[in-house]
């Protein structure tokens, strides 16, 4: 059975389509990258597999059970992170966290220590003196100090420091290691490079590609630098080749993997001292479908 | 040493900051001066009246709401009576105004980091309290001359030149005093809630030295800078010592300021920030505790103040036969209420509906409280948890219910207290509490709109204010209007018994409490099924 599972979602507010058949599937055990620039529908997502927006069109279920109508049975499992934390000014951070945690139904007081602990949050203050970092962190020790079996987690780290930040990826390697998922959004990529297994990219509320970031990372050219000892010939047509450049004896260029031995094979005649290779960034990924309005460049 | 570079171009740039909000309070002023003093010889037409209200100042619940009456007892001093019951009142206006404008000034904008820009400028260390203090000595001192000169203009020839600028000039002294306090208190607390709360907490208490000195002790009264200006009895012996004391006082005060000022850190305090809880109570830890708590404080405030003005009015109870036979215009007020009945009981009525009316403004509040939490998106982190919507709506309501029973409650107590002081015809509280309780299911009904609209059409919440101004208007207004009977009728208001004067009927209230619960649970319902802001 699967975790999560959106089916054709699709969200309207009046005549604007925020979200236009969405379709995700988390397995069990599964993190789960969601990257899009702002405005994209992320957090619009979110909330309609929290329940708080009811779908136009479409079927969310989470453990098997309706998002919509089973919304407080479902979300005694999950843990959820806001993007934007706003809390209540008169209220410690300690007491927020104890609210959210009790409001939950379990909670491990000794894992909220060790939390507020390596967070590095001062649960005494006011919500009103905290920064937007503190807001995040008390959203994320309330968050973690809970037993759920899945975890939403909206921009998590979109206010902290990185220091924090790695705080908040072991923490996240903890959970996946404990067999837990989680669902990401991002559009910090490198934070999604690092912790997921799976992506979709969203981007004006369609989801534009889905698959492992090996997958997607196929649909992409590794940026080559070679060297030789002999000047090379004819490389410049070979297929599979793109924004070639020479400079006395170093060439570089963006390359097809799929064309990777017929290349390499080209340039051993020259005799090559220096072969380096860059896989695409997500960042890469992510512009590469930014610039061309979705879809893969085919060409 | 005290810095005081570039004193002249903050305080033009705090004038230009204030200058509507100074216009506005000025103004003001001038024009509730005029307004009162030109309606005075229409709300005393008579010598009688003003024997009446001469007594009526020298009862004790008087005297504690608004100090001592020095005037004549045997022949018609408008001005002292005029004196007697505004100068205390708007002392306090005055010095509420200070309280809010020094406190912006000062610590809010060191608090919101205003203040590290503008040290960060060739501009002295204590430039800003300075110019702010000598801003509203300027302020003050306009006020006081604008209320003077008006009083001499517009009241009779009991105002003399030299009572109205003492009695304008009692309001200035007042002012730069709680303008110094509020100083004071910006450099003792770090955030701008500590300063005008321990400022407004300081009013309360010169206010109450003042209400327990003028009753018993002259000594009190005198530490109160409330009860030095009224001991300059203007229009009576024109004393212009304690104008003098005051103003040294406020000078010392602002002296202080200025010392503690220079030797603190940008963004410090005096008193040391207590830490907040680390943990959670039992109490909190639910979406109802979570509610209560974020209401408690205006909960309390609210239940003050409603017993404030059930005291308040309690307290002219005892001449009230007097007072309103002949004047035209309550007489007109109490004829919807008709019946045979005293003008005692026919007041009572009215005062029930009034407490219920004020009262109701806390309780609609409360619904209104989850529209804006769910505009500030705190609403997800409750249902993004294992909360419903149910839950968290049905606790509102039952928040308000509450509420609306404190209200009625403390309400009538203010009136019962004030009022058994000064009536000889015994009030008995239990008849008193069930002519409150009467409404109860009134203030209902606006609770279960307010759900509809919170359902229906949540951007138009506020609408409900427009139908309590509605309510307010017919009810207590609609016999000066002369209003048509049905008008009140549109209103739940309208079908609650008039107690004393008509006898309770369970029917009505049944009604009511009906027309509630199935607007509640219509308003629930669409509530449940609706996209939620956040």
């Amino acid at each position: 059975m699967s975790m999560l599972k959106v089916e054709n979602l699709t969200k309207k507010f009046g005549k604007f389509t925020a979200l236009d058949q969405i379709n995700i599937e988390l397995e069990k055990g599964e993190v789960f990258g969601f990257i899009g620039p702002n405005g994209a529908g992320k957090t619009t997502t979110i909330r309609s597999i929290l329940g708080i927006l009811k779908a136009t069109e479409g079927q969310i279920s989470v453990f098997g059970q309706d998002a919509w109508k089973d919304a407080v049975e479902i979300h005694k499992r999950v843990a959820f992170v806001p993007g934007d934390v706003s809390l209540w000014p008169n209220l410690t951070g300690g007491e927020v966290i104890d609210l959210f945690v009790k409001l939950r139904g379990s909670s491990s007081e000794s894992k909220r220590e060790k939390l507020i602990k390596s967070f590095d949050l001062d649960p005494k203050k006011k919500c009103r003196a905290y920064s937007k970092g503190n807001r995040q962190k008390v959203a994320l020790v309330a968050a973690l100090a809970c037993e759920a079996d899945l975890y939403i987690l909206d921009e998590p780290t979109s206010g902290l420091d990185p220091l924090m930040e790695t705080v908040f990826q072991s923490s996240i390697k903890e959970l996946k290691a404990a067999g837990k998922t989680i669902f990401l959004s991002s559009h910090i990529l490198s934070e999604v490079e690092k912790l997921c297994d799976r992506v979709a990219i969203i981007r004006e509320g369609k989801i534009i590609e889905t698959g492992s970031l090996k997958e997607l990372r196929h649909l992409m050219r590794n940026q080559v630098v070679i060297e030789t000892t002999k000047p090379v010939t004819d490389a410049k047509g070979l297929m599979g080749i793109y924004d070639y450049s020479e400079d006395n004896l170093v060439y570089s260029f963006q390359m097809d993997p799929q064309q990777l031995s017929t290349i390499a094979n080209h340039f051993d005649k020259f005799n090559i001292v220096n072969f380096e290779s860059v896989p695409p960034t997500l960042e890469d990924l992510f512009m590469h479908h930014y610039k061309n309005g979705g879809g893969i460049e085919n060409d | 040493m005290i810095k005081l570079a570039g004193t002249k171009v903050i305080s033009k740039f705090i004038l230009r900051r204030d200058r509507i909000s100074i216009l506005i309070w000025i103004g003001s002023f001038a024009l509730l001066t005029a307004y009162v003093a030109l309606m005075f010889p229409t709300l005393y037409p008579t010598d009688i009246k003003v024997k009446e209200i001469v007594e009526t100042l020298s009862n004790p619940a008087m005297i504690a709401m608004l100090g001592p009456y020095y005037g004549a007892t045997d022949y018609v001093n408008y001005g002292a009576v005029y004196a007697a019951e505004m100068l205390i009142l708007v002392a306090l206006t005055v010095a509420t105004m200070n309280i809010l404008l020094v406190t912006r000034h000062t610590r809010n904008d060191e608090e919101e980091g205003r203040l590290e820009v503008i040290r960060s400028l060739p501009v002295g260390k204590t430039t800003v309290l300075f110019s702010t203090l000598s801003v509203y000595v300027i302020v003050n001192t306009l006020i006081g001359l604008f209320v003077g000169v008006v009083l001499i203009l517009t009241g009779d020839t009991s105002f003399g030149w030299n009572g109205s600028l003492l009695y304008g000039a009692g309001l200035t002294v007042t002012g730069i005093y709680f303008a110094a306090v509020t100083g004071l208190f910006a450099q003792l607390n770090q955030t701008s809630r500590g300063t005008s709360g321990y400022a407004f907490g300081f009013l309360g208490i010169m206010y109450l030295l003042r209400a327990i000195g003028d009753i018993n002790s002259e000594t009190l009264s005198l530490i109160s800078p409330l009860g030095l200006i009224t001991r300059t009895k203007p229009y009576v012996s024109n004393s212009w010592w304690p104008i003098l004391i005051v103003l040294i006082e406020a000078i010392i005060i602002a002296y202080i300021a200025i010392r503690l000022n220079v030797i603190r850190d940008l963004n410090a305090s005096f008193i040391p920030v207590k830490p907040g809880r680390k943990s959670a109570s039992k109490l909190l830890v639910s979406p109802l505790g979570l509610a209560f708590r974020n209401q408690k404080s205006a909960i309390i405030a609210w239940a003050i103040g409603v017993m404030v003005l059930g005291i308040s009015y309690g307290s002219v109870l005892g001449d009230i036969e007097t007072f309103i036979s002949g004047n035209e215009m309550y007489e007109k007020m109490l004829s919807v209420i008709g019946g045979t009945a005293s003008f005692l009981e026919r007041f009572m009525v009215m005062l029930s509906a009034v407490i219920a009316m004020v009262g109701a403004i806390p309780v609609i509040q409360m619904i209104i409280k989850l529209r804006y939490e769910e505009k500030h998106n705190h609403i997800e982190h409750l249902l993004g948890r294992a909360v419903s919507r149910r839950q968290l709506i049905m606790n509102y309501v039952t928040l308000a219910v509450i509420i609306s029973i404190i209200m009625s409650l403390s309400g009538t107590l203010g009136l019962y207290m004030a009022g058994a002081q000064v009536t000889e015809s015994p009030l008995v509280f239990g008849d008193m509490m069930i002519a409150s309780f009467a409404y109860l299911p009134a203030i209902w009904v606006f609770v279960a709109l307010t759900v509809m609209l919170l359902g229906f059409i949540p951007s138009a919440i506020k609408l409900i204010w427009l139908y309590l101004g509605f309510t307010f208007v017919s009810v207590y207004l609609g016999g000066i209007l002369g209003l048509p009977d049905w008008v009140v009728k549109l209103t739940p208001f309208g079908y609650v018994q008039k107690i004393p004067v008509e006898s309770y009927n369970v029917v009505s209230s049944i009604v009511l409490v009906i027309i509630s619960v199935v607007l509640i649970y219509v308003g629930n319902a669409k509530y449940r099924t609706r996209d939620l802001a956040g």
